[in-house]
């Protein structure tokens, strides 16, 4: 396969996705290509690190992701739905801000199975029963959350505490029981210990079918409740308004999370389950802000990782496989956090950019004009020659407190964009504004004027001090915002009406600019 | 007792040193995690509980060796991190807060474990990460003065003592930001120094209680002893000793718990994890400090609850009397609590008490088959009548509310036991005579 030019195919649709309204379709396709890029990635590393020994990891790397061998296919398919079920579960537990409630309770499951298998294994059975011992990693974790409720409710302590006394304090119960049953000798406990790190090499066909058969099952349990779990998460309040059973809502949730942590143990260990459910929701978040997108997203990533984990651990067995499939998880959070359209990092620092683009163009504009008003711009070319004024550049230098190297950016920008002609000068650098230029400086100067206006007669605010906060909120006053102002500060006479075409005058000194008049 | 310990048991010096590491790790951890409780960063503990374990990985890897200060300084940094990620996470990518938890220690608890498998050592296996290995920790000693000390007590006394004087020195500071973190700002204590000061200590204790308690079980140190102190008392200086005591008694508890315990539950002969046991041994400390706290206990506020509602209902009963005497009629007492009940709801026997409880306060006395009040019980009567009826007129004609929808909320405004707000209510609608239903209303004494 080319991972290469794939890879380059799917930077440059993540690209252009940056621009392009979100569908779903389209999210589905990144968060595709995003799966492919990682899974060329241990290809490429093998094709180019290892040479002729390299052939049979290469062979049995293929092998594993195209699933050609049976029991894989069985592991892995069972794992990567498992990830899916986690990632839509742990989205709606995630927006529920329960997050770290399926920390606590994983990690309480510990003395149910040592429990459980203490109390088969003193009835004459073998102790390692898989239902059994699921069945008493189910009843602990239930009992755990009920504590946590409990505690909440009736004390001052807490929820970040009550979480961590009943995590800690169940765990450590779960050691000292899992303690007595590795040394009372009551037949082997070593299966007891993939349940803390996860056994996914080690995976039976039932144990695979268990948990695809509930993957599935919790999935469609949440595809069903959809519209009920969406008005839980966002508004519990109006949910309730409308009569639907919140508290019952809550329950089913807590149940979801409680069944995917127990078929989750067998593959990444009740430590790491908690990975699962967090990291893929945390993950779509990034993508979108709409849910069934976000949930759709999830369910991917989720998969994905769990695809890839167990593939990895396929091939290495000596990597536990549990882990693995976290750090994969992690990877693509990062991925997400940084690429993600809707709230990734890198969108948010585009987007800050261009503002300040802007913000520095509007002051730059707007000093220019202001040299104009006040009449510092020095005649360059004969005004007959369609020329008005040229600002000195170290005149402007002076008005906003710029520094040597300001405006650099913003003024090649302004010029390209044709706002703005430089004239070199004997004198220095002559700035002069295009009629395009013109137009905009006098909009953002009768912007930053209605502003000041507006602050001195209603918000009472000192004439010398309103030039600061105006220049906060001039660059985004919208036009029905700018109309409004008009209207009401031409009513009371504070400004000159929208129609004549006249600036408002500066309600204050302008800053002494010092320069050559 | 005869049979809560076992015949053979013996307790060796090794059990007294067992017990002396694990007081000091959870002394040492105990400290400071009562900033984090009261701060509500409980989980934050938690998160670096598990991200140093790559630290300690990596570190082991390159040293070959468990312990040194090299582990200590390379905790310390990671802690840091990790707090300065989770933030990171928090406010610059917008993860709540929460989730940016779970992210960031999961991946790198996985990341350890990752890196464990390859150190792929006795010393250094996935099972003493977890819970500890105090029992061989204890054998590692060393000789000072004639005595053998293990080592892990050495470095727990010196973490404990660095602990206790970092808090010694800022207390005031800890205590305000604590408790007014924007005051703290305000006075330019620098919270966000103060934040960072508290992980690198945190990220340090967990590091050298580790070997003796495991990550996971670090963390039942740093919250559980602070949490139940935090029940008992209301004051910092107090909470810290408690804390401290706490985490002292669950280490010896603890650690006779994981000898004796076994043998309970029908496995004579075995003992247990310690480490395990002493979260256990905290763990009852909460759930007793939960039940019997001075002032926060489960059963001192359930008392305090049950007193309000035996009152409540004994000045139900008296106004119930004093209407029914108002009309001129009489009643037994049972009439009198079935009248009771039928009005306010109250169950047959509490009703039956607070009657028996009029009686014993001279509020009430009853010949048989007729029910009377007494002076002093007239008194009382009277001024819940009275305080009922003026809510009543307070309530429709300063409220609007209409006159037939006032009982129900005078009802419950007629026990407020505010010294001087019957005088004030009265003064405010001008000493009516009558109620909104016409009834009259009693002069006040």
């Amino acid at each position: 396969m080319n991972g290469r030019a794939a890879g380059v195919r799917g930077l440059a649709l993540l690209a252009a996705g940056y621009r392009i309204p979100l569908q779903p379709g389209r999210l589905l396709q990144r968060v595709a290509l995003i799966a492919i890029l990682l899974m060329a990635l241990p290809t490429a590393h093998a094709q180019t690190g290892l040479g002729a020994s390299g052939e049979s990891l290469l062979s049995r790397y293929a092998d594993v992701l195209l699933l050609r061998d049976y029991n894989t296919r069985v592991v892995v398919t069972g794992v990567s739905l498992l990830g899916a079920a986690c990632g839509v579960v742990g989205t709606f537990t995630l927006l529920r801000k329960r997050a770290l409630l399926a920390d606590a309770l994983s990690h309480a499951m510990l003395p149910g199975i040592g429990i459980a298998f203490l109390v088969m294994a003193g009835m004459g059975g073998s102790g390692k029963w898989l239902p059994g011992l699921l069945a008493g990693a189910a009843s602990s974790g239930v009992v755990s959350v009920l504590v946590i409720l409990g505690i909440v409710r009736s004390t001052r302590i807490r929820e970040d505490a009550a979480l961590g006394i009943v995590l800690s304090v169940f765990f450590g119960f779960g050691a000292a029981v899992l303690g007595v049953v590795q040394r009372s000798g009551s037949g082997s406990a070593a299966g007891l210990n993939a349940f803390i790190y996860g056994k996914t090499a080690a995976m039976l066909w039932s144990d695979a079918v268990l948990i695809g058969v509930t993957a599935v099952l919790v999935t469609a349990v949440c595809v069903a409740m959809f519209r009920d779990f969406q008005m839980l998460c966002f508004d519990s309040g109006y949910a309730r308004t409308l009569g639907r059973p919140t508290a019952l809502l809550d329950v089913l949730l807590m149940g979801l999370v409680v069944t995917v942590t127990v078929v989750g143990l067998q593959a990444v260990g009740l430590i790491l389950v908690i990975a699962l459910l967090v990291i893929p929701a945390a993950a779509a978040r990034f993508w979108s802000e709409r849910l069934p997108v976000i949930v759709t997203a999830a369910a991917a990533i989720g998969a994905t990782s769990g695809f890839i984990g167990a593939a990895v651990s396929a091939v290495h067995p000596r990597l536990p496989a549990g882990a693995l499939i976290v750090l994969v998880g992690g990877a693509m959070f990062g991925i997400s956090m940084l690429l993600g359209p809707a709230r990734g990092v890198l969108r948010a620092a585009v987007r800050h950019w261009g503002l300040a683009r802007r913000v520095a163009r509007q002051h730059l504009l707007r000093a220019v004009h202001e040299l104009h008003e006040q009449g510092s711009a020095v005649p360059s070319t004969p005004r007959s020659a369609g020329g008005s004024g040229g600002a000195p550049l170290a005149a402007l230098r002076r008005l906003r407190s710029w520094g040597a190297g300001q405006p650099g950016r913003a003024l090649h920008a302004a010029q390209r964009e044709g706002l703005l002609e430089l004239q070199r000068e004997p004198r220095g650098v002559l700035v002069r504004l295009t009629p395009a230029g013109r137009a905009a400086a006098e909009r953002i100067v009768r912007n930053h004027r209605l502003w000041e206006l507006y602050l001195i007669s209603h918000a009472d605010i000192a004439p010398s001090h309103v030039d600061r906060d105006a220049d906060m909120v001039e660059h985004v006053l919208d036009p029905g915002m700018i109309a409004e102002l008009e209207a009401r500060l031409t009513a009371e006479g504070a400004a000159p009406p929208a129609e004549s075409g006249a600036l408002p005058p500066s309600p204050h000194p302008l800053p002494a600019t010092g320069g050559p008049r | 007792m005869i049979g809560l310990i076992p015949a053979d048991f013996a307790w060796r010096s090794g059990d007294t040193w067992t017990v002396v590491v694990g007081a000091l790790a959870a002394a040492a951890c105990a400290l400071p995690g009562n900033f984090l409780v009261l701060r509500r960063l409980s989980l934050m503990g938690d998160a670096i509980s598990h991200a140093v374990l790559p630290g300690l990985a990596a570190a082991f890897l390159i040293s070959g060796s468990l312990g040194g200060v090299e582990m200590l300084i390379g905790a310390a940094v990671v802690g840091v991190l990790t707090a300065a990620l989770t933030q990171w996470l928090h406010s610059v990518a917008r993860v709540e807060e929460s989730a940016a938890l779970g992210v960031v220690f999961s991946v790198l608890f996985a990341l350890g474990l990752v890196l464990i498998r390859q150190a792929d050592s006795i010393d250094l296996d996935p099972d003493c990460v977890l819970y500890g290995q105090i029992e061989t920790a204890v054998l590692r000693t060393t000789e000072i003065g004639g005595w053998q000390v293990p080592e892990a007590a050495l470095t727990l006394m010196g973490v404990l003592m660095v602990n206790v004087l970092v808090i010694a020195l800022l207390f005031k500071e800890l205590r305000l930001a604590a408790f007014d973190p924007a005051l703290a700002a305000a006075l330019g204590f620098r919270p966000l120094l103060l934040h960072y000061a508290l992980m690198t200590l945190v990220a340090m204790t967990t590091v050298a209680a580790f070997e003796s308690v495991g990550s996971i079980l670090v963390i039942a140190m740093l919250i559980v002893p602070a949490a139940a102190a935090r029940l008992l008392t209301d004051r910092l200086l107090p909470m810290l000793l408690l804390s401290g005591l706490i985490a002292v008694i669950g280490a010896a508890g603890g650690h006779l718990l994981a000898i004796v315990a076994p043998g309970w539950f029908g496995y004579p002969g075995v003992s247990t994890s310690t480490a395990g046991m002493i979260c256990v041994a905290v763990g009852l400390q909460f759930g007793l400090a939960l039940l019997i706290a001075p002032r926060h206990g489960l059963i001192v506020r359930s008392l305090r609850r049950a007193n309000l509602r035996a009152r409540i209902l004994r000045e139900d009963i008296l106004g119930v009397l004093y209407r029914v005497e108002e009309s001129g009629r009489e009643i037994s007492a049972a009439v009198l609590r079935s009248l009771v009940r039928a009005a306010v709801g109250s169950g047959p026997l509490a009703t039956r008490l607070a009657l028996a409880g009029l009686k014993r306060r001279g509020m009430v006395r009853g010949a048989e088959g007729r029910i009377r009040l007494t002076e002093p019980g007239s008194v009382a009567a009277r001024s819940v009548v009275r305080a009922h009826r003026l809510w009543e007129v307070y309530l429709s004609e300063r409220l609007g509310l209409r006159p037939d929808h006032v009982h129900g909320t005078a009802e419950r405004l007629e026990h407020l036991a505010a010294p001087g707000i019957r005088e004030v209510l009265a003064g405010d609608v001008g000493e009516p005579a009558r109620d909104p239903h016409g009834t009259e209303i009693p002069r006040g004494e």
